[in-house]
């Protein structure tokens, strides 16, 4: 075991500043009405840095630096931006301890996750771009042997992003890396929550990046979130967040006639055919553990796993097997790499969780383990930490059908491949799902009758470049995590050009 | 039938919004992050339309006009059963919900409507 010390602490690997103004054209610029907001730790609930409370003058004055980049910046080469990029991972791969404390610090999540998934998977990010736009070719179209339609990839130019907390440097750099790498500039929100790790990874590459082409505006979601969505200076918003502001936000574009890209969450189901207990081996091992990935991130993933779907034969079994794995996990501090779940990113979404193990009971839902928040004491007093829960219901229930973003699972039986599937469906979202099966035949046809964009299939919450993230229904519009995302940060310039010397004859 | 209430705190915070916003609407919002919680905006700042349906017309004492609360239709389908009372607790952050720079946040708590009532 490890215990990193606390952020600023004697002996720590990193630390933060005990304030941050708005990124904006390579330099700190004081927020104009002055004002800045205390942002705690998750951990603990103490405050350990202030923030600075952007408005519209701030938003404004990040469109300036951005529009000044722009130009310059979406006429580099792709093998220069291509090796910025690569810089920026090597940076952040040589300071990948310090990156990771920060983040467990600043948004509650377990150290040993940061280490091993969330900043590597970032790193890995900005290298795929790197490679993905210096393999993207145009193309071209023969008309008729005279006339030749080109087609080039131009950047958009500039582009707002709005990042969520509970993966704040890797949703930024979902974000970050396409739109850098087709050419654009960015002027990006942070999340209120989790407003200061951006900032300690852009100390790390500020120098990498020409000034202006990326620019931090932090703030309050109304204050700074709205001015910069609804801005007719920005060519696209993306946004990863819920329904009521992603239709928000497509009202704005809407306004000024501009695309968006949308992460807005689901209700991810996790179906477990009677074969997976069929023996008793590495196989049953494995998906006991995708079982309880619902704790990952302590649930606060948009594709958490949060209503388990396990057939009548096994079921008795399984979920037996199932409550025993999930009572091993370690809940502690999250810079303690033993600890397996950490706090929940802020004191609003523990009081949300807890008012849907409220209503969960109410509508006679069982526990099978958890179902209350979890008091830790000592130097974790006031922090926000909930037990790892296990409910049994139908599916009609509000708790299989709303996203709770805590570790809480929502468990109901079938009976036969129809009725997984119709349960599986039965959901306004389609964002993630898993199928566990030793039938392969089974587990395609499940994969292609589930209505979501990603299918884990004998696998669950692995999130690499290269395979396409992205939701069908509630959950959203466009996909992530892939070169294809080069397409909602690029416009597509069509050259006609005629060959001919004659003329067609019409004047 | 009385499917939203306000508890003592949501009043005195929509009070306050009102004096500083004007007219104000609730719209409950579902999925990630945020989500699954009910966004406060002027009046008219978010668009309803035919997917909306209009839970409730909340009086608040000391408020002019009632303040009305939405939800999507589909999402409304799934919640039909419960009925909510809107409350307020410490919290950072709501989208663009108008209570986040106060350091506080709308929740939702939810109880069973009675079958009649259902």
């Amino acid at each position: 075991m490890t215990r990193f010390a606390s952020p600023g602490s004697e002996g720590s690997v990193v630390s933060y500043q005990p304030r941050y103004d708005h990124w904006i054209g390579g330099e700190y610029i004081p927020p104009a009405r002055g004002r800045y907001f205390e942002n705690p730790t998750p951990v603990n609930g103490q405050p350990f840095t202030e923030i600075a409370r952007g408005t519209a003058e701030d938003v404004e004055r990040a469109l300036d630096a951005a529009h000044a980049a722009a130009p310059a910046w979406g006429r580099t080469a792709p093998a220069e931006r291509a090796s910025v990029l690569l810089k920026i991972a090597d940076r952040m791969e040589q300071n990948l301890e310090a990156l990771a404390v920060a983040e467990s610090w600043e948004n509650g999540k377990p150290v040993r996750e940061t280490l091993a998934a969330d900043i590597p998977l970032a790193i890995d990010h900005f290298r795929y771009f790197a490679g993905a736009i210096r393999a993207q070719e145009g193309s071209l179209s023969e008309i008729d042997h005279d006339t030749v339609a080109y087609h080039f990839h131009e950047p958009l130019g500039v582009v707002a992003q709005i990042i969520p907390w509970n993966f704040p440097i890797l949703m930024a750099t979902w974000k970050l890396a396409p739109a850098l790498a087709a050419g654009n500039a960015v002027v990006l929100k942070p999340a209120e929550q989790t407003p200061a790790s951006i900032h300690l990874w852009m100390s790390l590459v500020a120098d990498l990046l020409p000034p202006g082409v990326v620019n931090i505006v932090n703030g309050f979601g109304v204050e700074a979130g709205k001015p910069l969505a609804s801005n007719s200076r920005v060519a696209k918003v993306a946004f990863t967040g819920e329904t009521t502001t992603g239709r928000l936000i497509m009202q704005y574009a809407s306004e000024n006639l501009i695309p968006v890209t949308l992460e807005l969450g689901g209700k991810s189901p996790n179906i477990f055919f009677d074969d997976v207990s069929a023996t008793d081996d590495d196989f049953l091992d494995k998906a006991l553990e995708g079982f309880t990935m619902f704790a990952l991130n302590q649930g606060e993933v948009c594709t958490c796993p949060s209503r388990a779907l396990v057939q009548d034969g096994h079921y008795e079994a399984f979920m037996d097997a199932a409550v025993a794995r999930t009572e091993k996990i370690a809940q502690g501090h999250p810079l303690d790499t033993d600890t397996m779940i950490g706090a929940q990113a802020s004191n609003d979404q523990l009081e949300k969780i807890l008012s849907y193990l409220d209503i969960g009971r109410q509508e006679g839902a069982r526990v099978r383990t958890g179902g209350s928040r979890a008091e830790l004491g000592g130097e974790l007093e006031g922090g926000y930490y909930v037990e790892p829960t296990i409910f049994e219901g139908g599916n009609h229930m509000r708790v299989f059908q709303e996203e709770i973003f805590g570790p809480v699972v929502a468990v109901t039986r079938f009976s036969d491949f129809d009725d997984a599937i119709g349960i599986a469906n039965d959901t306004l979202y389609g964002l993630g799902a898993g199928v566990w099966t030793r039938d392969g035949s089974t587990a395609y046809r499940a994969g292609r009758a589930i209505q979501a964009g990603r299918v884990w299939t004998n696998c669950y919450h692995a999130y690499p470049a290269h395979a396409a993230f992205g939701g069908y229904k509630q959950s959203g519009i466009g996909r992530e995590t892939h070169k294809m995302m080069l397409d909602h940060y690029q416009q597509t310039k069509n050259l006609l050009v005629s060959y001919s010397p004659k003329k067609l004859g019409f004047f | 039938m009385d499917r939203i209430a306000l508890t003592p705190a949501a009043a005195e915070l929509i009070r306050q919004l009102r004096a500083e916003h004007g007219p104000l609407m609730f719209h409950q919002s579902g999925g990630c992050c945020d989500g699954s919680a009910p966004m406060c905006y002027p009046l008219g700042e978010f668009r309803t339309g035919g997917s909306d349906v209009l839970l409730g017309e909340l009086e608040v004492d000391g408020v002019e006009e009632p303040v009305g609360f939405w939800m999507s239709a589909s999402q409304f389908e799934r919640w039909a059963h419960t009925h909510l009372t809107v409350d307020v607790v410490p919290g950072r952050g709501s989208g663009f919900s108008l209570e986040a720079p106060e350091g506080v946040r709308f929740l939702i708590r939810s109880r069973l409507l009675d079958d009649a009532a259902s």
